[in-house]
């Protein structure tokens, strides 16, 4: 196991590494640079300012050298400075990013935490009534625009009825935090529960059709024992799969939950930083993001094996 | 007797006005966009400008009626009063001393007076080519500064321009908190500055208000500043809170999380009015006509738009009336040239282009552009006349008015090709880099009495070789209007300065250096208990007069 882990942390830093090149390669290929975009904001600029603050910013240099620069300052625990907040790059991210995972894993719980028992439900018996209801309900989630989606609940939730905040961070007390939060979980809840039901239902229905269940069947077992004991373990194997690759994909779903609600996270960070050309911030924030999703994955291998006793980690 | 008549007096008082609102409370104002630095002096935002209104004030600034007016110094130096002097500068040309006095009673938040001191400080923090300030060209121009006392001090300009009351946009920073971290590091200032790294200290205040607390890139909380020297703010509070999303901005209005939408970072034209009509018995909604100039840049490199008639038949054959009263509710008024009319300087009598196709059509017959099969006009060659029409995808106003020139030069027989691209792309590169091939719709942003130096001066053409600096995308070049810029710059007679606008307007009509549009309007949605905001229309924000902003009752 240990030689496991570390495969897969050295694996992981040459992810990383290249990530960093090819990120840092491709925001420096997008046109315009941030004293671009200053000068079609400000016409008292002169062709001798323009001159000057891309010296300043470094922006004069090659893109090469450029990235080894910050390359060297990383490792050495300078991540810099971000250009559109004025602030070091963890004072912005840190804080961002735990606000996302909050969002994210109650999110995420959320949906597990329904789609579970509806999938059950779905599964004991393919075409009918439950499924009918399961799927439709399920499509019905996949098919709804998040951004109308959100909208809606604001309309809802806080213009109609005024139970809760159409959006901000909230004081910082847990009461009036878990008030803000409850739309963008809400919001994004609904909006990833689909996919979760039609996952675990599938799964569900191919894990009831192997023999062992047969057999459970013929042993005299309840069907929501059959179901609990041998046909979910089976049956969460590609869900936990599913999930972990799941996690990269919510931080840009996240991205227009965050902008509607105001939340601030990592999704509408890292869009921020690439659109404004911050490029410490933007590479700071996809190598966390990336981190996120690869921790997510050796978790879900971890989990194969706690799963599924025949497999195991050398 | 006496005391029945003075209690009747007072119960009469009473029932004929209104009780007076009591001063209080906390106005929440949603934003669409967050500052990205707090320092006065570094990048220029609208939303940092907006939020400064109200901590800061900068030395001069634009009043509402557009007049130059003083906000930190006393009086605008004056070449009759002696407190501008014509001079000669060390070497040898034309130049100016401008004497301003700083308000007796200016005061930081910490309690350390508004001295020459931090003028100084300032003048040498923009002076610094490392210091990250952005219009270092300013600076420049101030080559010397004398400080004569503690409150009154000269600055020595390298040339004479018209409008040498206004000193730029110079903004103060306080010394006693800067000049360390400054002196430090002068390369590093722009990352450490206390705008950033203590933005509540009350010592970076003098305004009405000060910070008190924020939250990065969502919220700024204001509380009143003891020091302020002028008429005491009506609001305990005032929280500016950034929400991007304009639907959501919305949603939060209608739910009461906050109390006004800002005109230039909120609501766009066509939202503001879909909610003025849903929702205008609760709310006021005021449209604001901006100096921000939409047009149509034609690249001159073309030989089909530099044919001066063919910019005439493209403008003649736009039906803009009808373009700005169908999709605009007529808020966004027709503009004839760069000039606006509510600017001092326009001319009433320039001419104006209306829309007139048989004119636009003999014009192209008379440019050698004739109907060919399909209706499309072809010249001589047999090439057939087509053009391509660019602008910001995903900018809806935009791209109805685009759609609507299509179809309207369809009918004089112009095949134009639609190709639009995000706003990153069109104005990082194509824009600035004229790669547009035919027409590019945009705006320009400009301020009272503007001079339209960077955008119609034959030097300010962006090339590879000037690191494609200068507005003058379309690459217009007229020696003409060359001199006009020159002479209007230096002019100070107000006078003979306007014969010379006029002149400048004359020509621009007659010559088309762009194909004017309209002027963009702001819509401010402000809840009808509160008054006294007044949109300014040009750069110098509405809250630089937030002391007069008042409860309507109590």
């Amino acid at each position: 196991m240990t030689a496991f882990l570390g495969r897969r942390l050295v694996e992981s830093l040459i992810v990383l590494l290249v990530m960093s090149f090819v990120v840092y390669g491709l925001i420096g290929l997008m046109p315009g640079d941030p004293i671009d975009l200053m000068v079609t904001a400000d016409p008292h600029l002169t062709p001798a300012d323009l001159v000057r603050l891309k010296a300043l910013y470094g922006l004069d240099q090659p893109l090469l050298e450029r990235y080894w620069n910050w390359l060297t300052a990383a490792l050495g625990g300078d991540l810099g400075y971000s250009r559109l907040f004025a602030l070091p790059v963890e004072a912005i991210l840190l804080p961002r990013l735990a606000n996302t995972l909050t969002l994210m894993g109650l999110a995420f719980a959320a949906a597990a935490l329904i789609a579970l028992p509806g999938a059950m439900l779905a599964a004991r018996r393919p075409g009918g009534l439950a499924d009918g209801a399961v799927n439709l309900a399920a499509f019905a989630g996949i098919s709804l625009p998040p951004f109308w989606l959100a909208i809606l609940l604001i309309m809802l939730f806080a213009v109609a009825l005024g139970w809760l905040p159409a959006g901000g961070m909230g004081s910082g007390s847990l009461a009036s935090t878990a008030r803000h939060l409850a739309l963008p979980v809400l919001a994004l809840t609904l909006a990833s529960v689909g996919g979760h039901l039609r996952y675990l239902r599938a799964s569900l229905i191919e894990a009831l059709r192997a023999d062992h269940i047969r057999t459970a069947r013929a042993k005299g077992l309840s069907e929501p024992q059959v179901i609990w004991r041998h046909a979910l373990r089976n049956a969460l194997i590609p869900y936990v799969t599913i999930l972990a690759l799941d996690f990269g994909t919510l931080f840009s779903g996240a991205l227009i939950t965050e902008t509607i609600f105001g939340w601030l996270g990592m999704g509408k960070t890292i869009y921020d930083a690439i659109m404004g050309n911050d490029y410490n911030l933007a590479l700071v924030g996809l190598l966390l993001a990336t981190t996120t999703v690869l921790l997510a994955n050796l978790l879900a291998d971890l989990a194969y094996a706690w799963l599924d006793p025949r497999v195991s980690y050398r | 007797m006496r005391l029945i008549l003075l209690v009747l007096a007072l119960l009469v008082g009473a029932l004929a006005s209104p009780p007076a609102a009591r001063a209080g409370g906390t106005l929440t104002i949603g934003l669409t966009q967050y500052p990205a630095t707090l320092n006065p002096n570094i990048e220029s935002m609208l939303a940092k400008v907006y939020v400064e209104g109200m901590t800061l004030r900068p030395l001069t600034a634009y009043d509402q009626d557009w007049k130059p007016v003083c906000m930190v110094c006393t009086e605008l130096p004056d070449l009759a009063k002696g407190t501008a002097q014509l001079e000669t500068t060390p070497d040898g040309r034309k130049g100016i001393a401008v004497t301003y006095s700083l308000q007796p009673d200016a005061t930081w938040g910490d309690g350390t007076p508004v001295t020459t001191d931090d003028v100084k400080f300032t003048w040498e923090v923009g002076r610094n080519p490392n210091s990250g300030v952005s219009n270092f060209e300013l600076y420049k121009r101030i080559y010397k500064l004398d400080v004569l006392d503690a409150k009154r001090f000269t600055f020595h300009l390298d040339r004479v321009d018209f409008d040498y009351q206004s000193a730029g946009d110079f903004r103060l920073l306080p010394a006693h908190i800067e000049r360390p971290i400054f002196e430090a590091d002068p390369a590093q200032y722009r990352f450490r500055t206390a705008f950033d790294s203590d933005p509540t200290n009350p010592g970076l205040a003098f305004g009405p208000y000060k910070i008190v607390s924020l939250t990065p890139g969502s919220e700024i909380v204001l509380a009143r500043n003891p020091t302020w020297w002028g008429e005491k703010p009506f609001f305990d509070r005032v929280v500016l809170r950034t929400i991007e999303n304009t639907a959501a901005l919305e949603a939060n209005l209608l739910s009461g999380s906050i109390d006004m939408i800002a005109g230039s970072l909120g609501l766009s034209l066509d939202q503001a009015l879909a909610f003025e009509k849903r929702h205008g018995d609760a709310y006021r909604v005021i449209y604001k006509p901006r100096l921000v100039y939409e047009h149509l840049a034609p690249n001159l490199d073309n030989p089909i738009l530099a044919d001066l008639k063919v910019r005439q038949a493209l403008l003649l054959g736009a039906d803009r009336e009808t373009i700005s009263k169908q999709l605009f509710a007529g808020k966004q008024p027709v503009a004839d040239s760069s000039v606006s009319p509510l600017d001092w300087i326009y001319d009433p009598d320039v001419e104006h282009y209306p829309y007139d196709p048989a004119r636009a059509g003999r014009l192209l017959d008379e440019a050698g552009w004739h109907r060919g099969p399909g209706g499309i006009r072809r010249n001589d060659k047999g090439e057939p006349l087509r053009l391509s029409l660019m602008t910001t995808a995903g900018n809806r106003s935009r791209e109805l008015v685009e759609q609507v020139l299509q179809a309207q030069w369809k009918q004089l027989g112009i095949e134009v090709t639609i190709k639009n691209e995000p706003a990153r792309v069109f104005f990082g590169q194509t824009v600035t880099q004229r790669a547009f091939p035919g027409l590019a719709m945009f705006a320009w942003l400009s301020s009272p009495e503007n001079v339209p130096r960077t955008t119609l001066y034959c030097d300010q053409i962006p090339t590879a070789e000037n690191h494609w600096a200068g507005q003058n995308v379309q690459g217009y070049c007229n020696k003409d209007m060359d001199r006009l810029i020159d002479a209007i710059e230096t002019e100070l007679d107000r006078d003979k300065r306007k014969a010379l606008w006029a002149r400048l307007q004359a020509r621009y009509a007659e010559t088309l250096p762009a194909l004017p549009l309209y002027w963009r309007a702001d819509p401010y949605v402000l809840p009808k208990w509160l008054e006294g905001v007044r949109p300014t229309g040009h750069q110098n924000p509405t809250t630089l007069w937030i002391e007069n902003w008042r409860r309507k009752d109590g």
